[in-house]
C-alpha cells in the first residue's frame, strides 16, 4: 500500500493550509474502517445463517463488481465475462484445494494468478477494440465457459485432471480455513479478503497505474503523447480485474462448499450481463458502487423473495427490475447510487430540517 | 536541430504533405499555413500517430520515425493538441505529474519537476483544481504544463491560442517565448494567430495544399507574396 501513500506525500506540500480537501479524506477512512469493523464483530451474531450466507456472497460479489468497475470505470473497458472468469477462479481453487496442502490464501492467490492469466488473454481483442465489440468477444467468452462448465463439472475431490467423480455420496466438500470453518466465521474472512482487495484497488488507482487508465480513457492519442504505454496498461487493468475476479473465484469456492456446474450453466451468462448492468447502477466512478453493486445483485433477490416471495412465480422478473433501475440510473444520476442516494438524502434532510425549524418558529411565535 | 527530408503523407487518395522537407534549428520555429494545408498531419507525423511514405525525420542526429509512439514521449518529444486533451478527472498536479513519471522522470524528483512547470505556467494555485473545473484559458496552459514537465527535447504546440481571447493568448506567447531557454527545448509552434507567432518565432515556414511555399525569418516569409497569396486569395485579385 505503500503506493498509495506516495501521492498523498507529494500532494500534501500543495494542500498545506487548506485542510478542507484533506478532512473529508481522513473522516471518510474513519467512517469505512468502523463499517467493516461494524460488519465483521457485531454482524454475524445478530442474523440467522441464511443471511450470513446471502452477506458472504455479497462479499464475494463485491470483489467481482469491484473488478469490472475498475475496467470499466477506470479504463473504459466493457467486459461481459466477469462472471466466466469467476467460475474459473472456482474451478482453480477447489482443484487446488483438493490437489495440494497449500493454506487456504496461498490457494486463493494462485487462483487469482491463474485468472489473470486468462484475463489477459482475454483483453487482447481489447488492444484493437472497444465499446461494442469487445463487450461482444467477452460476451462470447462467457457464452464458452457456460458450455464448457457442464461437460467438466467442477472439482470434488475426484482422481485426473478434471478431478470431478459422479459418485453417489455427491463427492467430497471444498475445505475452508481452519479457523474459518463455520458461515460466521467464514463470512468474517471473506469480508477482510474483500477489504483487502479494495485497499489493493485504492491503492492502483491514487498511483501511477491509475493516473495512466485516466489518461488512456479519456483519450489513447494523448496518452500516448504523454508517454503512456497503452498495450501494457490495458492489460494490466485485465490482469488486475481477473485477479481479483480470481480470488473471489477461490472465496466462492470455499463459500458453497459444493460447486455444481448449474451454477455457471448457459442460463448463467446473463449474470454477466446483470453484473455490468448493477455496476452501472451502483456507480462506475467510485470504487464504493462496486458494494451497492454486489448488494443489488446478490441482497436484494434474497430480500425480495424473502418478504414478498418475488420469485416463486418467475425468477427472471428480477432481470426487468433491473432494467428498470438501470434507465432510471443512467437518466437522473449517470454517476450511479454512490452518489446520488447520499445527495438526495442529504436534500430531504436539510428539507426536513427547514420544515421542522419553520414548525418551530410558528410554534415560538403562538 | 529538427531535419524533414522529403516527407510524404498519403491517406487513400489525397495527399496531406507532399515532399516536405524542413528544418528547424533552435529555439521556438513558427509552422504556419491555411486550413487543411497539412500542418496538424506534420505534427502528426512527428508524434508518430501517421506514418509517412516516403521521407525522413531526424531529431538531435537521432532517426525519430524509428522510436515508437509512446516511447518519443520518453525520448523528449511532447506535443499539445487543438483541443486540450488535459484529463478532466485529475487534477493538475496530477496532470502534470502523469507525464512526468511516464516520460522516465525520477520519482524523487517528481514533485519539483511538477512544480517548476506548473510556476513557469502560472498555474501553481490551481495544482489541487480538477482541470474539469478550469477555465479554457487555464486548460491551456495545464496543456502547456504538461508539454514542457520533465526533460523536453522537442515540444510541439498545435494551435495552442485557438478559441482564446487577444490578451490572453499575449499571456500564452509569453510563456511559450520562455520555453526554449527556460527548459532548453526546441519549439514548433503552430497557429494562425500571426501576432503569436511573429512575437515568438524567429524563423518560420509556410505550407499549403502539404507543400513548403516559404521559409525563413519570420518578417520576411509573412511579407511573401506567395505566403499572402495563399492566406489572402489574393491571385484572384491580380
Amino acid at each position: 500500500m505503500g503506493a498509495a501513500g506516495a501521492p498523498g506525500g507529494t500532494r500534501s506540500f500543495w494542500t498545506r493550509g487548506r485542510l478542507s480537501i484533506e478532512t473529508p479524506t481522513a473522516v471518510r477512512a474513519v467512517v469505512i474502517s468502523a463499517l467493516v469493523l461494524f460488519v465483521l464483530l457485531a454482524l454475524p451474531p445478530l442474523l440467522s445463517s441464511y443471511w450470513i450466507k446471502v452477506l458472504t456472497s455479497v462479499a464475494i460479489f463485491a470483489v467481482v463488481a469491484l473488478g469490472l468497475n475498475l475496467l470499466f470505470g477506470r479504463v473504459g473497458l466493457v467486459s461481459l465475462g466477469q462472471i466466466a472468469l469467476l467460475a474459473f477462479g472456482a474451478w482453480a481453487a477447489a482443484r487446488l484445494f483438493f490437489l495440494t496442502d497449500l493454506p487456504f490464501p496461498i490457494v486463493l492467490l494462485l487462483s487469482g494468478v491463474l485468472t489473470a492469466v486468462i484475463g489477459v488473454v482475454l483483453g487482447l481483442p481489447a488492444l484493437r477494440l472497444s465499446g461494442l465489440y469487445l463487450a461482444l468477444i467477452t460476451l462470447m467468452f462467457a457464452g464458452l465457459v457456460a458450455i464448457v462448465v457442464p461437460t467438466t463439472n467442477f472439482p470434488n475431490g475426484g482422481s485426473g485432471v478434471l478431478g470431478h467423480t459422479e459418485s453417489s455420496s455427491g463427492g467430497l466438500a471444498v475445505r475452508r480455513p481452519q479457523f474459518a470453518g463455520g458461515d460466521a466465521a467464514y463470512f468474517r474472512y471473506t469480508v477482510i479478503v474483500a477489504a483487502i482487495m479494495f485497499l489493493l484497488a485504492l491503492a492502483h488507482v491514487a498511483s501511477k497505474p491509475g493516473r495512466a487508465w485516466a489518461a488512456i480513457r479519456q483519450s489513447e492519442p494523448a496518452a500516448l503523447a504523454a508517454g503512456i504505454n497503452i498495450t501494457f496498461y490495458k492489460l494490466y487493468a485485465f490482469a488486475l480485474a481477473s485477479f481479483m475476479t480470481g480470488v473471489a473465484g477461490g472465496l466462492y469456492a470455499g463459500y458453497a462448499e459444493k460447486l455444481y456446474s448449474y451454477q455457471f450453466s448457459g442460463a448463467r451468462t446473463i449474470d454477466s450481463v446483470t453484473l455490468l448492468a448493477t455496476v452501472l447502477m451502483g456507480g462506475i466512478f467510485s470504487l464504493w458502487g462496486a458494494v451497492i453493486a454486489a448488494v443489488l445483485q446478490q441482497m436484494l433477490p434474497a430480500l425480495l423473495q424473502n418478504w414478498f416471495g418475488f420469485f416463486n412465480t418467475n425468477p427472471d422478473f428480477l432481470l426487468v427490475i433491473f432494467g428498470v433501475g438501470l434507465l432510471q440510473v443512467l437518466v437522473t444520476a449517470p454517476e450511479g447510487l454512490v452518489v446520488s442516494v447520499p445527495r438526495d438524502l442529504g436534500f430531504l434532510f436539510r428539507l426536513a430540517s427547514r420544515a421542522a425549524s419553520r414548525a418551530a418558529g410558528r410554534g415560538n411565535e403562538a | 536541430m529538427i531535419e524533414v527530408d522529403g516527407l510524404t503523407v498519403r491517406f487513400g487518395g489525397v495527399t496531406p504533405l507532399d515532399d516536405v522537407s524542413l528544418r528547424f534549428a533552435e529555439g521556438a520555429c513558427g509552422l504556419i499555413g491555411p486550413n487543411g494545408a497539412g500542418k496538424t498531419t506534420f505534427l502528426n507525423v512527428l508524434s508518430g500517430f501517421a506514418r509517412p511514405v516516403a521521407g525522413s525525420v531526424r531529431a538531435f542526429g537521432e532517426d525519430l520515425l524509428r522510436i515508437g509512439d509512446f516511447r518519443r514521449a520518453r525520448w523528449g518529444l511532447r506535443r499539445t493538441f487543438q483541443q486540450e486533451q488535459a484529463i478532466e478527472r485529475l487534477s493538475v498536479f496530477d496532470n502534470v505529474g502523469l507525464v512526468q513519471e511516464h516520460c522516465g522522470g525520477l520519482r524523487a524528483s517528481r514533485r519539483r519537476d511538477v512544480e517548476r512547470a506548473l510556476e513557469f505556467t502560472g498555474l501553481e494555485l490551481l495544482a489541487e483544481q480538477p482541470v474539469g473545473k478550469l477555465s479554457a484559458r487555464h486548460r491551456k496552459l495545464v496543456e502547456v504544463a504538461r508539454a514542457v514537465v520533465g526533460s523536453p527535447r522537442v515540444v510541439l504546440l498545435d494551435e495552442p491560442a485557438a478559441g482564446l481571447p487577444d490578451e490572453e493568448t499575449e499571456h500564452l506567447g509569453r510563456v511559450i517565448r520562455k520555453i526554449p531557454d527556460a527548459f532548453g527545448a526546441l519549439v514548433v509552434l503552430v497557429d494562425h494567430d500571426m501576432n503569436l507567432v511573429s512575437g515568438c518565432c524567429r524563423t518560420t515556414a509556410v505550407l499549403d495544399f502539404g507543400k513548403v511555399i516559404a521559409s525563413g525569418p519570420t518578417e520576411d516569409v509573412l511579407r511573401n507574396e506567395h505566403v499572402l497569396r495563399a492566406y489572402l486569395g489574393t491571385e484572384t485579385q491580380l
